[in-house]
């Protein structure tokens, strides 16, 4: 399980630039060569050392952003989609709900409401701690769902 | 002021490199510099804060087991070590400075709150905040 700490770090790199530009479409092949490696070798590498494959932390980052724009930005839910990395509304809604378990604009209503009383914690930090655990795939998560189930029973299924 | 934290440490890859990043890039200043064998002892000041003292330790033996010492720098590179922040007057002029020198920005300077911050990396992967304040 021990990993090379300089992949790591040239893996860190990776996932900053994700984290710098989550709006992008990042293809592994380009976050491959931020790490200086080949393209299989980041994907296994990178889910290896973060615990989810790539495109699933881009995700939670999109996601993340999506939720604090939704809070603190006086833009639209469509606008916010397109500034987040998504192509359709439709499709930015279908996974915002399958991620988060509310619509964006129940999201939206919902932390509007609430005091906003963290003043003295950087915002920076305060978001990163509001992005999404996202430990199963958005279609396993679907298909969870659809089959009713707790996501505790999934290790129990033989 | 006579009681208080000190000395807090960051674990680094390689105290050279690290001395070099704080001192060069920073504009840090050497504290401590004290070898004793393999240990070496290492602290750096910022300017304006000559109370506290940040160390750029190794994670080594005899400290620390060879697969602790393994595991912790596995850490410091996946950038899994606590939250750091550097404050500063202006973000964005300290932002131009310190990239003009080389520092890897991994986040430029945003405006949130009446706030500026911009996020760096050392060359271990130890991940600071750089943040204006609001006034």
């Amino acid at each position: 399980m021990s990993q090379d700490p300089e992949l790591l770090r040239r893996l860190l790199r990776a996932k900053d630039r994700m984290d710098a530009a989550s709006h992008e479409d990042w293809p592994v092949r380009q976050l491959a060569r931020v790490s200086g490696v080949s393209a299989a070798h980041f994907a296994r590498s990178f889910k290896e050392a973060f615990g989810v494959p790539p495109h699933r932390y881009l995700l939670t980052r999109r996601i993340e952003r999506a939720t604090a724009l939704l809070r603190d930005a006086d833009l639209c839910i469509t606008e916010i989609a397109f500034q987040t990395g998504w192509k359709s509304l439709g499709t930015f809604g279908r996974t915002f709900r399958d991620v988060t378990g509310e619509s964006p604009s129940a999201i939206r209503a919902r932390e509007r409401a609430a005091p906003y009383d963290l003043e003295s914690v950087p915002a920076c930090f305060l978001r990163a701690a509001h992005r999404p655990d996202l430990t199963i795939a958005v279609s396993e998560k679907r298909r969870q769902e659809a089959r009713g189930m707790k996501e505790s029973e999934e290790t129990e299924v033989p | 002021m006579s009681q208080g934290v000190e000395v807090v440490g960051l674990y680094v890859r390689d105290q050279d490199e690290a001395l070099a990043f704080y001192v060069e890039k920073l504009g840090f200043r050497v504290h401590t510099d004290a070898r004793n064998g393999d240990y070496r002892w290492l602290t750096v000041q910022h300017p304006e804060q000559p109370s506290f003292q940040l160390g750029l330790f190794t994670p080594q033996s005899p400290m620390l087991d060879a697969a602790t010492a393994q595991t912790l720098r596995e850490m410091v590179a996946k950038g899994a070590m606590p939250p750091l922040v550097l404050v500063v007057d202006d973000c964005r002029a300290a932002y131009d400075r310190m990239r003009a020198r080389g520092v890897e920005f991994t986040q430029e300077p945003v405006a949130r709150f009446g706030s500026v911050d911009a996020g760096f990396r050392d060359p271990s992967g130890n991940g600071w905040k750089l943040i204006e304040a609001r006034r």
